[in-house]
Formats: C-alpha cells, sequence, structure tokens
C-alpha cells in the first residue's frame, strides 16, 4: 500500500478514519453497560463484541435477550436480519480491496457501517482501502476496549432501571435510526414498523413483534423508484401517470 | 437454548453475512430491488425495536412511564446534532431523575 499514496494524503485519510473510530468506539461503552444490564454476563457481552462485530445487531441480540433466554431465536433472528446490510456493504467493497484468503476473512469480520463508508468514500482505490482498513482495525480495538468498560461498570453499579438504563436502550435504537431516516419512505417504513411491533406486543412472545415489523421493510421493493427518493417539493416526474391532477 | 448457545450462532450467523457479501457474485444480492428492501429492513427493524423498548413493558403490555419522556429527550438531542453517546446518556439522565422523583 506505501509508494502509491502521498505522504500528506495517507495522513488525511488515516486522520479520517481515526476520528471516525474514536467517535464509533466510544459508544460501544453504553453497548457493555447494556448488555450486562440485559443480562449477560461480562464474557458474553465481550464475545459480542469480538465475535459479532456489528453495532445494530448488537443492541438488538441484548434488546431482546432482556425479556430472558426464551425469546434466544428471536434475538438471534433480529440480530440477523439487521446483519444482512453488511453482506451487502461486503459486495461494495470487496472489489476494491481485493483480498484473497485470512486477508479476505479478516476484512469481511470488520465490514461494518463505518468502515465501509470511510473506504467508498475515499477518491482513488489506494485511499479506500487504507481508509477501510484503518476505520475497520480502529473501531474493533475501540469497541472492545469500550464494551469492557461499559460492561465492569454496568455490573457495579447494579439495578439498571434506577439508572435509566432500559430508557438508554430506546434511545440508542433510536439514535441508530435516525441517519437512516432521509425520505418520506423511510419515514413512513418506521412509522408502520414501529406501530405493528407496539401494538402486536401484548399478544405474541417476546421478540417476535420486531420480528413481523421486519415485513414493513417490503412495500420499498415495489414501490415506484421515484418516490423512493424524494427532494422537496416533491415534484415527481411520473406524477401524473395514472392520477387526475 | 443457553445464553451462550444464542450469542455463539448469531456470532457466526453474522460473520457469515458479511462473507457472504465477498463470495456471491454481485449479481445475485445487487438487484434494484433487493438493494431497496435491504436498506429498507434495518429501518423497519431499528423502528420497531425503538417501539417495544419505549412503550411495552417486559410483558408486552403498552406502559407509557419515564422512557416515553426519556426518548422524547433523545429525539431533541438528535435534532441538535448531538453525537452518539450524548444522546444515550441524557436518556438515562431523564429516565433516571425521572424515577428518583417517584414516576414509573
Amino acid at each position: 500500500m506505501s509508494g502509491t499514496l502521498a505522504q500528506e494524503r495517507r495522513r488525511q485519510v488515516v486522520r479520517q478514519s481515526l476520528s471516525v473510530a474514536v467517535a464509533t468506539g466510544a459508544y460501544g461503552v453504553s453497548f457493555g453497560a447494556l448488555s450486562v444490564a440485559a443480562g449477560l454476563s461480562l464474557l458474553q457481552t465481550q464475545a459480542l463484541s469480538l465475535l459479532l462485530f456489528s453495532g445494530g445487531s448488537q443492541f438488538a441480540f441484548v434488546g431482546v435477550m432482556a425479556a430472558g433466554p426464551a425469546g434466544a431465536g428471536a434475538a438471534i433472528a433480529t440480530s440477523t436480519l439487521l446483519g444482512v446490510r453488511n453482506g451487502l456493504y461486503g459486495l461494495q467493497v470487496a472489489r476494491m480491496l481485493g483480498a484473497r484468503g485470512p486477508r479476505r476473512a479478516l476484512a469481511a469480520q470488520l465490514t461494518i457501517d463505518e468502515s465501509t463508508a470511510v473506504g467508498v468514500g475515499q477518491p482513488d482505490t489506494a485511499s479506500g482501502r487504507l481508509g477501510f482498513w484503518v476505520t475497520g482495525a480502529g473501531v474493533y480495538a475501540l469497541w472492545n476496549l469500550m464494551t469492557l468498560v461499559g460492561a465492569v461498570v454496568g455490573d457495579a453499579i447494579g439495578d439498571p432501571r434506577r439508572y435509566g438504563l432500559d430508557a438508554a436502550a430506546a434511545a440508542a435504537f433510536c439514535a441508530l435510526l435516525w441517519p437512516r431516516l432521509k425520505s418520506v419512505d423511510a419515514f413512513a417504513i418506521a412509522a408502520l414498523a414501529c406501530l405493528v411491533a407496539v401494538l402486536l406486543a401484548p399478544h405474541a412472545p417476546a421478540g417476535v413483534p420486531v420480528l413481523v415489523a421486519a415485513a414493513c421493510a417490503l412495500p420499498a421493493g415495489v414501490w415506484r423508484r421515484a418516490r423512493h427518493d424524494p427532494r422537496p417539493p416533491h415534484h415527481w416526474p411520473d406524477e401524473a401517470e395514472g392520477e387526475v391532477p | 437454548m443457553s445464553t451462550w448457545t444464542a450469542v455463539l450462532l448469531a456470532s457466526a450467523l453474522a460473520f457469515l453475512l458479511k462473507l457472504l457479501g465477498y463470495i456471491v457474485p454481485g449479481t445475485w444480492l445487487g438487484g434494484d430491488r433487493t438493494t431497496r428492501i435491504t436498506s429498507a429492513l434495518p429501518i423497519a427493524l431499528l423502528a420497531a425495536l425503538v417501539g417495544v423498548q419505549t412503550l411495552t413493558s417486559s410483558g408486552g403490555q403498552v406502559a407509557v412511564d419515564s422512557r416515553a419522556a426519556a426518548v422524547g429527550v433523545a429525539v431533541i438531542a438528535l435534532l441538535l446534532r448531538a453525537p452518539f453517546i450524548v444522546v444515550v446518556v441524557a436518556a438515562a439522565a431523564v429516565a433516571a431523575g425521572l424515577r428518583l422523583l417517584g414516576l414509573p
């Protein structure tokens, strides 16, 4: 990798990657605390950060497990559905990275929102590779370190409700959802999924309402393309199609 | 199923999904319709989790308590572009404070 990039350019990419890693790693502390509050042991919490390593899936897994071990199946399913997007990221970065063998397995493990975003955000392949690897490795190291800190602190403070940790979990999902609400369609899907899950909650075992609500993503596949990413003022080229003004 | 089994199974599946992107030909997963559904999936799941974690009790009953106020504050923090950790800590502080005052 070295030699193909000017010194100054390398420094820029590394600086950007590390700032993303620090910001993301910092909230590993909230995952660690929430995970032990949900009833997982310190080792299980750390195993999730080391092995599963995908923020959204980890928060979802412990969120559903908080209702008790009976929800294990639903916890696995929710975490896995949230991980589907990482497969899509792999598709985007695979050619850029050109990794083979063990390096490919390592790249796969580090394929998350942040490493993909920094990698594909670079103007050339060499910077893209550097950005992906530094961000991925940086987030991995800090996320795991901060998970440990959060788990140790969470373990020490006792009753999670007293410190509002149950509300912190809800806020964490809110913050993970926020950057994805970029269009009217995204809002509609979110509102519908939220409503379905809450209405179903009293009548289904823990975790199941969230899985059923996942089906609200399906209409996105059939909606007209032009409606997908509307910008104000909301005039779509094919608006007149089949509609009387 | 033990918690450990669940942890390891979820981790294995997460890794397989990540690896899949590197192994399968781009045309399998990269279709327009598939891409739209896969990018909508996290929106539906996270919104459902927000709803359940904010408005239902451990038994599944709908319950409006300190958590709803805390999430309201979280939304305000997000509107003000606060970083993730600030949003989460603010929500925890609001819920802890309200409970200190005796609210559920």
